[in-house]
C-alpha cells in the first residue's frame, strides 16, 4: 500500500531502472544500492542521467522499467509527498511568499504536526542561523538560502534526503565550507545522504562512497580513494583527476605481476589491478606518481627511459613537467617541491619511474579521450 | 553640435511629455467636472445653461435617484470578475505550465478578440444569445430554458458580455504572475509532503496572488463603469450607473447630475479598491 510508504526505513535500492524521453535513454538499466546511513555521491558529467535518477528516487519522474525499494516497501509509484524522503534542489527552491520559520515548518504542518516551534528552532541552531526565523528567503544570501534549504529537509527526519547539485551556485570558498559542514551534519543527524554532483572535489571530500555515471549506466562504484586508486575505466581515470594512460602489451607473467610491454620497454603491475580483457591494455599511472631522475642517475621500480622535459610549471607546492616521450606521447608529471632538489630545465633528458603497484591497466580498447573534454564551464546544468 | 544636459535634469526630461499630456487630458478636466458638478440651471436661461451655484445637493440627490442603478453597477461588475477570475485561472494556469510549446499560440489567441472592436463584439452577442442563435433553441430543446424564456435584455445576458469583454484583462496578469513562479518550488512542496490540493492553496496560489488582484482591479474597475453591454445586451431594467450617466449628458443635456455622478462613481471605485489592496496585503510579494 502506498500510504505505508511513509514510515519506510533502510538500505535505498534500485533494481534495473530505465528512463527513457522518446528515442533518449537518460537512465539505462541501473541497479544500485545505497546502505542506510551513507553519505553517497552520484557524481558525472551533465546528461549523464544523475540527475533523473535523483529525481526518479524522490518521485518526481516515474521510471520506464525497473522498481525502487526503500527497505521492503515498494515505493516506484508512490506520490512524492507519500514518500519519506526530502530533497535539497539545485536552487533551494525555498518558498518565497513564506518566512523562514514557516520554511521549514512547511513539511511538519503538512503531516500534522502542530507544536513545530521546538524543533524548527532547533534545525535553525543547527544551520547556525536562528537570529533568521522571520527573514523572508529574498533577504537572505545564497549560503544563508543554501543552509535553509538543508534545515527544511532534514526537520522531518527523513529516511533519505537528496542533494542535487546543492552547493553548485555558491563562490568557491563557501563551498568548501559548506562541503565540510555538510558532512558534519550528516554524522550529527545520521541520515541517509544522497548526493548528486558534476564536482568530482565535492563528491571526495564529502561521500563515503561514489558512483561514477556516464552515459545513464554506473562506470564505477567505491570509496572515493579506491575509485582515484584503481579505476577500472578510462572514463573514471580521466573524470576522477587527471591520468597517464599508455598503450602496452601484456607480454608475461612475473607471479602475482604481470609484465607488460611499453613501445619495447618492459614495466610491471599487479594482476589484480589490470582490467584487461586480452592481451592489449592501458597502463595507468597518475600524474603524482611518477618520479623524474636524470638520465644516469640510479631509478627504483618501473622506469622508462628517453623522456626529455617539454614544459615546466612552477605552482609553488608542485612543479608540474610535460615529458615528451620517444613514442610521442606527452606525460604529466606533479613533482612536489619537498627535496631542495632545483626544478628540471625544459630539453633535459629525463627517467621517469614509478611504483609498480601504483599502475592499474585498462581494457585496450578503451577511448582514452573519454571524461576528460569536460570542462567546469560545460558541465553546468 | 551637440546638446549637453545636466544629468540631473534628465528624468524630469523623461517626465514632461507624460506629465504634461495627463495635466492638459485628465487633470484640468477633472477640474473642470469638479466644477460642472456644483452648477445648477440659470433661471429663465436656454436648455443646458448652467451657472456655479456650488449646489453640493446635486450629489445628494443624484445618488438618492439613481441607487438602483448605482447598486446594480457594483454587483454586475462583481459578478462578472467572479466569473472571469473562475474561467481566466484554469486557463492562465494551463497556459502557464501545461501548455508546452502552444503556449505563445494560445497567448495569441486570449488577445485575439481585440483585433475586432469592442463594440462589434458585444454585438455579436447579442446574436449569439439571440432568439435566432443556436444557443437559445438548443437551450429550449433540452427544456434547460422555458419556450418563453429570453436571454437577451436580462441581466443574465450583461453579465455574461460583461465576462467575456473583460477576460483578457484577467487571463494575462494571471500568466504573468503564474509564469513567474519557479516550478521547483511546486515540486518542493510536493516533497514537502503537501498533494496537490495543499499545494495549491499553500503555494501555488499564493505565489499567484499578484496577478488576482492586478486582474481583478483590471476587471472590476472597468466593469463598473461599463454601459455599452447594459445597452447592447440589456434592457431598461438592467440599466447601469455609465448608463445613466450617457442618457443625463447626450440625452437630457443634465451636465451637473451627470458630473456629480461620474464623481460618485469615480470614488466609490477608488474607496473599494484601497480597502481591497488593503486586504489583499499584495505589497509584499514581488
Amino acid at each position: 500500500m502506498p500510504g505505508d510508504a511513509i514510515g519506510a526505513r533502510g538500505d535505498l535500492r534500485l533494481t534495473r531502472i530505465t528512463k527513457s524521453y522518446g528515442d533518449f535513454t537518460a537512465v539505462d538499466d541501473l541497479t544500485l544500492t545505497i546502505p542506510k546511513g551513507s553519505f553517497f555521491a552520484l557524481l558525472g558529467p551533465s546528461g549523464c542521467g544523475k540527475t533523473t535518477t535523483l529525481r526518479m528516487v524522490a518521485g518526481l519522474e516515474e521510471p520506464t522499467v525497473g522498481s525502487i525499494h526503500l527497505g521492503d516497501t515498494d515505493i516506484t509509484t508512490t506520490r512524492p509527498y507519500q514518500r519519506p524522503i526530502n530533497t535539497v534542489f539545485q536552487n533551494y527552491a525555498l518558498f518565497p511568499h513564506l518566512t523562514i520559520f514557516e520554511n521549514i515548518a512547511f513539511g511538519l504542518r503538512r503531516r500534522g504536526i502542530k507544536d513545530v516551534k521546538e524543533q524548527v528552532d532547533k534545525v535553525l541552531t543547527l544551520v547556525e542561523l536562528p537570529h533568521l526565523a522571520e527573514r523572508k528567503p529574498t533577504q537572505l544570501s545564497g549560503g544563508q538560502q543554501q543552509r535553509i534549504a538543508l534545515a527544511r529537509a532534514i526537520v522531518n527526519r527523513p529516511a533519505l534526503l537528496l542533494l542535487d547539485e546543492p552547493l553548485g551556485a555558491l563562490d568557491l570558498k563557501l563551498r568548501r565550507q559548506m562541503q565540510i559542514e555538510l558532512k558534519w551534519i550528516q554524522r550529527e543527524v545520521g541520515l541517509t545522504f544522497v548526493h548528486v554532483t558534476h564536482d568530482q572535489e565535492e563528491a571526495m571530500t564529502m561521500a563515503d562512497t561514489i558512483a561514477v555515471m556516464n552515459e545513464g549506466k554506473i562506470e564505477q562504484m567505491g570509496t572515493p580513494a579506491h575509485l582515484y586508486d584503481n579505476p577500472q575505466t578510462a572514463f573514471v581515470a580521466n573524470f576522477l583527476g587527471q591520468s597517464n594512460l599508455i598503450k602496452g602489451k601484456i607480454s608475461g607473467n612475473d607471479g602475482d605481476n604481470l609484465v607488460i610491454d611499453l613501445f619495447g620497454q618492459k614495466i610491471s603491475m599487479p594482476k589484480a589491478r589490470s582490467h584487461a580483457i586480452d592481451n592489449s591494455l592501458y597502463a595507468g599511472i597518475r600524474p603524482e606518481k611518477f618520479r623524474i631522475t636524470r638520465t644516469g642517475s640510479a631509478a627504483r621500480g618501473n622506469t622508462l627511459t628517453g623522456g626529455r622535459i617539454e614544459d615546466v610549471s612552477y605552482i609553488g607546492v608542485s612543479t608540474q613537467y610535460v615529458v615528451a616521450m620517444p613514442w610521442g606521447q606527452e606525460l604529466m608529471v606533479f613533482e612536489q617541491n619537498d627535496d631542495g632538489v632545483p626544478p628540471f630545465n625544459k630539453g633535459e633528458e629525463v627517467v621517469i619511474s614509478w611504483e609498480p603497484d601504483f599502475t592499474f591497466g585498462l581494457r585496450g580498447d578503451e577511448d582514452i579521450e573519454a571524461g576528460t573534454e569536460v570542462s567546469p564551464e560545460e558541465i553546468q546544468e | 553640435m551637440s546638446i549637453t544636459v545636466p544629468k540631473v535634469r534628465v528624468p524630469y526630461l523623461l517626465l514632461f511629455p507624460g506629465f504634461a499630456f495627463l495635466f492638459t487630458f485628465f487633470i484640468l478636466p477633472i477640474f473642470n467636472l469638479a466644477q460642472t458638478s456644483t452648477q445648477s440651471p440659470i433661471v429663465g436661461g436656454d436648455t443646458a445653461q448652467y451657472e456655479q451655484t456650488f449646489a453640493f445637493s446635486n450629489y445628494i440627490n443624484a445618488f438618492v435617484e439613481n441607487r438602483e442603478q448605482f447598486g446594480r453597477s457594483f454587483v454586475y461588475a462583481t459578478l462578472a470578475t467572479i466569473f472571469a477570475l473562475a474561467i481566466s485561472y484554469p486557463l492562465a494556469y494551463a497556459i502557464a505550465f501545461k501548455s508546452g510549446k502552444f503556449k505563445n499560440i494560445l497567448l495569441v489567441l486570449v488577445v485575439a478578440p481585440f483585433f475586432t472592436s469592442f463594440l462589434l463584439r458585444t454585438i455579436a452577442w447579442k446574436q449569439i444569445l439571440g432568439e435566432e442563435g443556436f444557443l437559445v433553441p438548443t437551450l429550449r430543446n433540452l427544456h434547460l430554458l422555458g419556450q418563453q424564456t429570453t436571454i437577451t435584455s436580462t441581466s443574465v445576458a450583461v453579465v455574461a458580455g460583461m465576462t467575456y469583454n473583460f477576460l483578457p484583462f484577467m487571463t494575462l496578469p494571471l500568466y504573468a504572475s503564474l509564469e513567474r513562479i519557479d516550478p521547483r518550488t511546486i515540486e518542493a512542496s510536493g516533497d514537502l509532503y503537501a498533494n496537490a490540493i495543499t499545494t495549491f492553496r499553500r503555494v501555488t496560489l499564493p505565489l499567484s496572488l499578484p496577478g488576482v488582484v492586478a486582474g481583478t482591479l483590471l476587471t472590476f474597475i472597468p466593469a463598473a463603469g461599463d454601459y455599452v453591454n447594459a445597452a447592447i445586451l440589456g434592457s431598461p431594467n438592467t440599466k447601469m450607473i455609465g448608463n445613466v450617466i450617457e442618457s443625463r449628458y447626450f440625452k437630457i443635456v443634465d451636465y451637473p447630475t451627470a458630473a456629480a455622478l461620474s464623481f460618485t462613481l469615480m470614488v466609490a471605485i477608488l474607496i473599494l479598491v484601497t480597502l481591497y489592496i488593503r486586504k489583499a496585503g499584495t505589497e509584499e510579494l514581488v
